[in-house]
């Protein structure tokens, strides 16, 4: 069976989704609760959006967009990933104004993947799509911290986003924080 | 412990990397390689794929090679794909290459020139 072992790897995936719909920006939030046991995994885009009729086929294996294979697996999988660990997965999207994909997993749940490298997963993003924006919102109980690629590029003028030591600085950023808001182990 | 990485950080690189930038924006003349990033390349190990092959390129300090994605294109179980097409020469298509096969391809074939025959499938 073809699954994913990290969630970062779903988020990459689905964010992939944002960005074949024409997304300039793509929010990811992840919020994790341990007193409540909840994680939450929202990616939002201002993509083209999706029409009444694809939004009820879209967690159909059997539909896609695409024409070069007649099975599209990303949100099934996720669906499944997050139906599997006690929680389930929405989608809300409306033509011309974006999509919002939530999944939400019991965090204690035996079944959960582990988040595994969002450091990884966003310089991939930054690197493949120089062009588009990212903000990476991760909250833990009460800590939180946000990585914003328009604030990046900002500092960055005329220096590409892409560039070896920007991505390290990303990696490096993405790894430090979470550490932090994870208890500082 | 050290401080966390700040965005005031970013200005320091910001001023390290702006004499080092290549101004010649001409795309013409630079090496494309594309890694299959749909689901099916994702679930194969693409990602790490990808970032193998940056590191590499950073390591070697290759300015002249562009990176990036494109989704499924239907030959899943040869996932993940790494496309490699040189300024004037056709593409070559390599499949399951994982984190050592993309170092080796951006050695061999990137900056020696040399296709690896052996992880290559025909033309499409």
């Amino acid at each position: 069976m073809i699954m994913m072992k990290e969630l970062s790897l779903h988020v990459l995936d689905i964010v992939e989704n944002s960005i074949n719909a024409g997304a300039t920006l793509v929010e990811i939030n992840i919020d994790e609760d341990t007193k409540k046991d909840v994680m939450i995994i929202e990616i939002i885009d201002n993509g083209r959006g999706m029409d009444e009729t694809t939004l009820q086929k879209v967690k159909d294996p059997f539909f896609t967009t695409r024409t070069t294979r007649k099975v599209g697996l990303g949100l099934p999988l996720f669906e499944q990933a997050a139906k599997s660990c006690g929680g389930e997965l929405e989608i809300y999207s409306k033509v011309g104004e974006g999509t919002r994909i939530k999944a939400s997993f019991v965090r204690s749940h035996i079944d959960r993947p582990p988040l595994g490298n969002m450091s990884d997963t966003m310089v991939l993003l930054v690197a493949a799509n120089p062009g588009k924006d990212f903000i990476y919102r991760h909250r833990i109980d009460g800590g939180e911290f946000v990585l914003d690629t328009r604030e990046i590029k900002k500092t960055l003028q005329d220096v590409p986003i892409s560039n070896p030591m920007v991505l390290d600085w990303i990696k490096a950023f993405v790894e430090e924080n979470l550490k932090q808001i994870s208890g500082g182990v | 412990m050290a401080a966390i990485k700040s965005i005031e950080e970013l200005e320091k690189i910001r001023e390290q990397a702006k004499d080092l930038i290549n101004l010649r924006k001409d795309n013409e003349t630079k090496t494309r390689v594309v890694v299959g990033m749909g689901t099916c390349g994702i679930a194969a190990g693409a990602r790490q794929t990808m970032l193998a092959i940056l590191d590499e390129l950073k390591k070697r300090n290759l300015d002249n090679v562009i990176v990036t994605e494109t989704g499924c294109i239907g030959l899943c179980k040869f996932e993940p794909l790494v496309d490699v097409i040189k300024p004037n020469q056709p593409k070559v298509t390599y499949v399951n290459v994982n984190e050592d096969k993309a170092r080796q391809i951006v050695v061999k074939h990137i900056i020696n020139n040399q296709i690896i025959d052996d992880w290559v499938i025909p033309n499409i």
